[in-house]
């Protein structure tokens, strides 16, 4: 059984991902929170406080649930929309949500504009400029979604969050996994439910993200 | 979209029913069949639901290349070729592969050594290709016969690495490992070993599922990476003077997804596990005195086990199925009794040997050897004889005649 926690960073020059120090992804009707498996009702939760306690609130759409290659990823991208929706009715004065697409994976040379979209080799950069302190990568291909989650907690104190549709992402410190839009909407009705129950970090957050 | 599980009962072309794998390899019935481990390797794939094979000559595994042909023929196979080269093959595995195809291939010694440079791209770009590795000597002078000092090298490049021991163990792990590569958490390509002529030329009884079952076909979609395209990576950065600059940025993405990969090795451990029942297995691990070995050194381990019982010495065995994932903790688990780790290999250079000393305390415990390589067999005597010295007992001398 590892000691190893998937915490918020800033962890390392170069943080270890989170399989070679013995996390193991969660089964289907579970989840993982810092690297511990949980029922998947008890991430929904502390997904939605996260949330609730952030400054800057961000959901990262990618690929997958941008373009309607199907039925199923525009049924999604409305989901996400409505828990975008949700967590805007839901925050306190001073919280401001985010909805930042991760349109695709090129590397942006030789600038991105981080106000706009986020990028799986330098997704620290729209991080650090929009002082993120909680995101949620969805509908991005696990891999490029591992990439970012691990130079994430590498370089920022941002809490990441995962809503995979495939097995779910150790290096995230919290991951659904087999998302689907049953399980976006649930997690919007958790937020709905916390609302007013969690005490934002305004005043303790000074820029979002560390560094 | 295609989805793997809306056509389990429905037919292919050949009449073939797509089969629940699990439920395939384990519920259905089996036929015993004698057969050489190069036919074997055919019967698999005619139940493989393969897009694309691509074939080069190089003894041993050519005449599984050319009986694939056949099934190709057959119309079992989607499409068949044969590259420029082992080099060749590689690249355009990738090609089919990065296309969203299921791909085999199959190569030998030399050869392995030609297309190298693939092996780690692959793996960098999750393409869940599998390849048969027929062992056979690699260095001048020029020898073709058995010798695993390929699998050395393959260790490192990111692929799943499995030792077969058998042509059973060949037939179940050809089709459990595309279950075990091609799940999306993983999505790797396998390098899947034997020992080449001990395996592929000799014949043995090979218990088959039915030839009318075959696997359901790989989905694309459940990839972690984009199918290919010119603007995404790793493409992009090949053509792109991405991984050529010099900046913190592009060093860490770099090193991040080599850590992706070592993480999808470390994630197909449990679906190893699941698919081929533990990465080791063994036998009577509260002896002293322990074989520990993969591919055909087992069997040869097996019968020194043997000859050893029939005079009253008893001795444990420790079979390693998978080579990457590392079954370290099993291995340290297995070892934690033992005085005398016996590491009979099939190479010149003792590479399990070294890799179970890096994984146990106490590694003076690991005698690397008795090593044959060249072709040479390794009777089990040799076994016998070195067991027999570790423990203090005389034994005949059997370097040479007349000695």
């Amino acid at each position: 059984m590892t000691q190893y926690r998937v915490l918020p960073g800033p962890e390392h020059f170069l943080p270890p991902s989170a399989a070679s120090m013995g996390i193991c992804l969660p089964n289907p009707g579970e989840a993982h929170i810092n690297g511990v498996i949980v029922p998947e009702e008890k991430a929904y939760e502390e997904a939605a406080k996260q949330f609730l306690m952030a400054k800057v609130p961000t959901l990262f759409p990618g690929p997958l649930v941008l373009w309607a290659w199907n039925e199923k990823a525009a049924k999604k991208a409305t989901a996400i929309r409505h828990l975008y929706n949700t967590l805007k009715e839901c925050v306190q004065p001073g919280q401001t949500p985010m909805l930042i697409p991760m349109p695709d994976y090129r590397p942006k040379y030789p600038k991105i504009n981080p106000e706009v979209e986020i990028n799986p080799n330098h997704p620290n950069l729209t991080i650090w400029h929009n002082k993120i302190d909680c995101c949620m990568f969805i509908g991005v291909h696990c891999h490029q979604a591992n990439l970012s989650l691990k130079i994430i907690r590498g370089g920022t104190s941002c809490y990441t969050i995962a809503m995979c549709a495939q097995a779910g992402h150790e290096d995230a410190m919290l991951s659904f996994r087999d998302a689907s839009v049953e399980k976006i909407m649930k997690l919007a009705e958790w937020v709905r439910k916390l609302k007013g129950t969690v005490q934002p970090r305004l005043t303790s957050a000074k820029s979002g993200a560390s560094n | 979209m295609a989805d793997t599980h809306s056509v389990i009962g429905t037919k292919n072309k050949k009449g073939q029913t797509f089969t629940d794998t699990w439920e395939m390899m384990n519920n259905a019935p089996r036929t015993p069949s004698f057969y050489t481990g190069s036919e074997v390797i055919k019967e698999a794939l005619r139940r493989a639901s393969c897009d694309v094979m691509i074939a080069y000559p190089i003894t041993p595994q050519s005449e599984a290349a050319a009986l694939i042909g056949e099934l190709f023929a057959e119309g079992y196979i989607g499409d068949y070729f044969r590259g420029e080269s082992e080099f060749a093959v590689m690249s355009q595995c990738a090609g089919a592969a990065f296309g969203g195809a299921r791909v085999f291939t199959t190569t030998a010694g030399p050869g392995t050594m030609r297309a190298m440079e693939n092996f780690p791209m692959w793996a960098g770009a999750r393409l869940p290709i599998q390849m048969i590795v027929t062992c056979r000597g690699i260095n001048s002078p020029l020898s073709i016969q058995p010798d695993t000092l390929e699998i050395a090298y393959l260790l490192n490049t990111g692929m799943l690495v499995w030792h077969a021991e058998t042509a059973q163990d060949f037939f179940d792990w050809i089709l459990k490992g595309y279950m075990v590569s091609e799940e999306p958490d993983v999505h790797l390509p396998l390098a899947l070993c034997c020992d080449g002529f001990f395996v592929t030329h000799t014949k043995d009884v090979v218990n088959l599922t039915p030839a009318d079952m075959c696997l359901p076909p790989y989905d694309p979609y459940r990839s972690p990476v984009p199918c290919m395209d010119m603007e995404c990576p790793p493409v992009r950065m090949m053509r792109d003077p991405f991984v050529m600059k010099s900046n913190y940025i592009s060093y860490a993405t770099h090193a991040s997804w080599q850590q992706e990969v070592w993480a999808a090795v470390e994630r197909s451990r449990k679906h190893t596990i699941k698919w081929i029942n533990g990465l080791i297995e063994t036998e009577n691990t509260d002896t002293e005195v322990l074989i520990v070995s993969s591919g055909t050194a087992v069997s040869q381990g097996r019968e020194a086990i043997r000859l050893l019982e029939d005079e009253g010495i008893r001795c444990g065995l420790v079979k390693i199925k998978s080579l990457r994932p590392w079954p370290g903790e099993e291995i340290r688990e297995a070892t934690k009794n033992a005085k005398h780790i016996i590491v009979p290999e099939f190479n010149v250079t003792g590479w399990l040997a070294k890799e179970i000393k890096a994984t146990i305390p106490n590694s003076e415990r690991v005698n690397a050897g008795p090593h044959v390589c060249g072709g040479m067999t390794m009777p089990p005597e040799i076994i016998v004889s070195e067991i027999k010295n570790l423990l203090g007992m005389r034994t005949m001398s059997l370097a040479g005649r007349g000695s």
